[in-house]
C-alpha cells in the first residue's frame, strides 16, 4: 500500500491507573488506508492506547488528533471510529441482523438503507443468510465475522481491532489473518490492530509499533523490524535472535564490541546510526539464519578469506540440541564463553549435517550483525528467543 | 452394570426422599385438613371446599389481603428500581467489602430489630415532627428497606457474568448511555430483575413482624391471620395457608426459572 496522508496523530499521550503508567508519553502517526499494528506483551499499554482512541479512557496528558481534530473529551458515540472487541461483545438478546443494524439505527438510517447495508456487510464477511440467527447459535469464527461486520457497517474512518483473532483456533487464525488483510484492501479503511502475536502483526500490518512498558520502542515495516530492530527488546520480541553484549570501542572508522571473553567487529557506521558513543554498552543482534556453522576439523576452514579480510565474526562452540522444524533445522550451539547461540539451516543444504557434540565454528557476516543499545552485560551474550518457530 | 447396595447414589436418593418428607409432610397435612368438612384435625368427615368459600366471603380477610397486595406491589416496584441501580453501581464502581456488607445487613438482621428501629424512627420523625399517622405507606417504606437488599443481591449475581464490553460496543456504535441502558443493559439483566421482583413480592406478602410494628391501625394479611389464631385456630386458617403455600411456590418457581443462567 502506498504511503498516504496522516490520519491519526498521537501526541505525548499519557495514561495512568493509580501508580501504574499504562501509556507513557506516546507519540505516533497512523496514515490513511494503513494497516497498523500495536504489538507488545500483555500489560505493555497497547490495549489502553486503543481504548484511549475509542474513547473508553481519557488521557492524563497529550492529544489524540483524528484528521486534525482533537478527540479528547469527545464521547465514544460521537467518534468516527469503530471497534471490534476481543470478546466480540455481540448483543446476546439480538439476532445477527439486529446486531449489525444497531449502529445504523443510532444514526437514524431508514429501513431500506439499513436492510441494504446490513446485507452488504453480511456478504462482505461471507455470512449471507445468517441474519436471523442469534449469537449463541454461531461458531467462534462466525461470531468474529459478525463483530467485524457490525463495526464495518458504520463505515468508520478507522477500524480498531482488539486482539481480533485471539479466541480462534490456530488454523482459523491463519486463514483469518489473510482474510482481514483482503478485507482491508476491499473496504479501504484504516485498520488499527492490537495484538501480542508477532506473527499476526508481521503477516497483516503495513507498519508495526512495538510497545513495551507503556512506550513505543519502534515503528517500522515488518521487514525493517526483523532486519533492523532498534533495541534489544524489539530484537528478542520479533522472531528469534542471538544477542552478543559488550562495550563499544570506536577507533576512527572501525568499531568493535568488546565482550567478556571475545571481541566482535561492528558494521561500519552502525554506532553513529543508533547514536552510540565510544564506551557505551551495546549488543549485536544476529538472526539464526544468518549464523553459519562449520566443522572445526574441516580441512578448509569456511570462508577463510573473507574472515581474514575482517568481514566475519567468529565464535567457537559445540553443537548441543538439534531441532527438526520441517523445512529448516535449528542447531543450538554451546559457545566457548558459556552462552548459547541458535543457527537455522535449510534442511539438506550445506551445513545441515551436524550432530550433537560436533565442535564447530560459528560465524556471521559483520554486516548481518545489527547493533542496538544494551544495558550492562548482566546476562552475558546468548540467544533471545521469540515465538516464531 | 451391577449396583452395589453401598452405592452412594442410592443413599443420596434415600436421603433426599426423607428430607422432602420432613419438609413437606406438615404442609401436606395442612392442605388435606383444609378440605376436611368438619374442619377439625381429629376426624375426616368428607371432602369439602366450604372453608375456602367462607374465606372468600370474609370481608376482613379480603380487606387485609388487598392491603397486603398493595403493599407488596408498590414496595416491590420501588425496591426493584432502587436495588437494580444499586447493584449496577456496586458492581461497576466499587470494590468495597464494607459497602457490600452495609447493603446486605438490613436483609439479615432479625426482623424484630429492624421493626423496632423503623418504629422509633417513624415515631420520631413522621408522627412526632410531621404529625403523620402510620398506615399503608409506613409498611411500604419498611418493606422497601429490606427488599432493596434482596433485589440488589439477586441482580448482582446476574451482573457478575455481564461482559462490560457489550455496553462499550453499544457506545462505540453510536448509542449514548441512556439508550445503551434501555436497549442493551436492561434487556440482558431483565430476567434477573424480574426474579428479584418476584422474590421481593413474596417476602413482602409473607412478612409479619415489621408490618405488625409499623402498620399503625392498618391490618395486613399476615396480621389478620395472626389475630385469627390468637382467638383460637379456625378451619379457615388451613384454607388460607394452603392458598399462601401455593402462591409462594409458583412465585419462587418462576423466579428460579428466570435466574437460571441463559446462553
Amino acid at each position: 500500500m502506498e504511503p498516504q496522508r496522516e490520519l491519526i496523530r498521537i501526541e505525548g499521550v499519557t495514561k495512568r491507573f493509580g501508580h501504574i503508567v499504562a501509556v507513557d508519553e506516546v507519540n505516533a502517526t497512523i496514515r490513511e488506508n494503513e494497516f497498523f499494528a500495536l504489538l507488545g506483551p500483555s500489560g505493555c499499554g497497547k490495549t489502553t492506547l486503543m481504548r484511549l482512541l475509542a474513547g473508553f479512557e481519557t488521557p492524563d496528558a497529550g492529544r489524540l488528533l483524528l484528521d486534525g481534530r482533537d478527540l479528547v473529551g469527545v464521547r465514544p458515540y460521537r467518534r468516527p471510529l469503530n471497534m471490534m472487541f476481543q470478546s466480540y461483545a455481540l448483543f446476546p438478546h439480538m439476532t445477527v441482523f439486529d446486531n449489525i443494524a444497531y449502529g445504523l439505527r443510532q444514526e437514524g438510517a431508514g429501513r431500506g438503507e439499513i436492510e441494504r447495508r446490513v446485507a452488504d456487510a453480511l456478504a462482505l464477511v461471507q455470512l449471507t443468510g445468517f441474519g436471523r440467527r442469534r449469537p449463541h447459535q454461531l461458531s467462534g469464527g462466525e461470531r468474529q465475522r459478525v463483530a467485524l461486520a457490525r463495526a464495518l457497517v458504520k463505515r468508520p474512518k478507522v477500524l480498531l481491532l482488539d486482539e481480533p483473532l485471539a479466541a480462534l483456533d490456530r488454523k482459523l487464525r491463519v486463514e483469518m489473518q489473510l482474510e482481514l488483510k483482503r478485507l482491508q484492501d476491499t473496504v479501504g479503511i484504516t485498520f488499527l490492530i492490537v495484538t501480542h502475536d508477532q506473527e499476526e502483526a508481521l503477516v497483516m500490518a503495513d507498519r508495526v509499533a512495538v510497545m513495551d512498558r507503556g512506550r513505543i520502542l519502534q515503528v517500522a515495516t515488518p521487514d525493517e523490524l526483523y532486519e533492523a530492530p532498534n533495541s534489544r527488546f524489539v530484537a528478542s520480541f520479533i522472531g528469534e535472535s542471538n544477542i552478543f553484549i559488550g562495550r563499544l570501542s570506536i577507533a576512527g572508522d572501525t568499531a568493535t564490541l568488546v565482550g567478556e571473553r571475545a571481541t566482535w567487529s561492528v558494521a561500519p557506521g552502525a554506532p553513529g546510526r543508533v547514536g552510540l558513543a565510544n564506551g557505551a554498552w551495546a549488543a549485536i543482534v544476529v538472526r539464526p539464519e544468518r549464523l553459519h556453522l562449520e566443522r572445526l576439523e574441516s580441512a578448509v576452514p569456511f570462508d577463510r578469506q573473507t574472515m581474514d579480510a575482517g568481514a566475519l565474526n567468529r565464535v567457537d562452540g559445540v553443537v548441543g540440541d538439534v531441532v527438526y522444524l520441517g523445512s529448516t533445522r535449528k542447531y543450538v550451539v554451546e559457545l566457548s564463553d558459556g552462552s548459547r547461540a541458535l543457527s537455522r539451516v535449510q534442511v539438506g543444504q550445506r551445513g545441515d549435517d551436524l550432530t550433537p557434540g560436533t565442535r564447530v565454528s560459528t560465524t556471521w557476516a559483520i554486516k548481518h550483525g545489527v547493533l542496538v543499545p544494551a544495558e550492562a552485560a548482566s546476562s552475558g551474550s546468548g540467544a533471545g528467543t521469540g515465538a516464531l518457530g | 452394570m451391577r449396583v452395589s447396595p453401598l452405592d452412594p447414589g442410592r443413599w443420596l436418593g434415600a436421603h433426599l426422599g426423607l428430607v422432602l418428607l420432613f419438609l413437606y409432610l406438615p404442609i401436606a397435612v395442612l392442605i388435606a385438613l383444609s378440605f376436611n368438612d368438619s374442619g377439625l384435625p381429629t376426624a375426616w368427615t368428607g371432602f369439602s371446599t366450604r372453608w375456602y368459600e367462607s374465606v372468600v366471603t370474609d370481608e376482613k380477610i379480603l380487606g387485609s389481603a388487598a392491603n397486603t397486595i398493595i403493599i407488596g406491589a408498590i414496595s416491590t416496584i420501588i425496591a426493584t428500581a432502587i436495588g437494580t441501580l444499586l447493584a449496577l453501581g456496586l458492581e461497576r464502581l466499587t470494590n468495597n467489602a464494607l459497602l457490600d456488607g452495609l447493603v446486605f445487613v438490613p436483609g439479615i438482621i432479625p426482623d424484630i430489630v429492624l421493626a423496632i428501629a423503623l418504629l422509633s424512627f417513624y415515631n420520631l420523625v413522621f408522627t412526632g415532627l410531621l404529625g403523620l399517622k402510620l398506615g399503608l405507606w409506613s409498611v411500604i417504606v419498611a418493606h422497601v428497606v429490606f427488599n432493596i437488599t434482596f433485589v440488589t443481591a439477586i441482580v448482582r449475581t446476574r451482573l457478575r457474568h455481564f461482559d462490560i464490553s457489550i455496553e462499550e460496543a453499544s457506545l462505540d456504535l453510536g448509542a449514548n448511555e441512556i439508550t445503551t441502558f434501555r436497549r442493551i443493559t436492561l434487556p440482558i439483566i431483565l430476567p434477573g430483575v424480574i426474579a428479584a421482583a418476584l422474590v421481593a413480592f413474596t417476602l413482602s406478602v409473607d412478612e409479619f413482624v415489621v408490618a405488625f410494628f409499623t402498620a399503625g391501625t392498618t391490618i395486613t394479611f399476615p396480621i389478620q391471620v395472626y389475630s385469627m389464631i390468637r382467638f383460637g385456630g379456625t378451619p379457615e386458617i388451613n384454607a388460607i395457608a394452603t392458598v399462601v403455600v401455593f402462591v409462594s411456590f409458583v412465585l419462587i418457581l418462576a423466579s428460579q426459572r428466570l435466574t437460571r443462567e441463559q446462553v
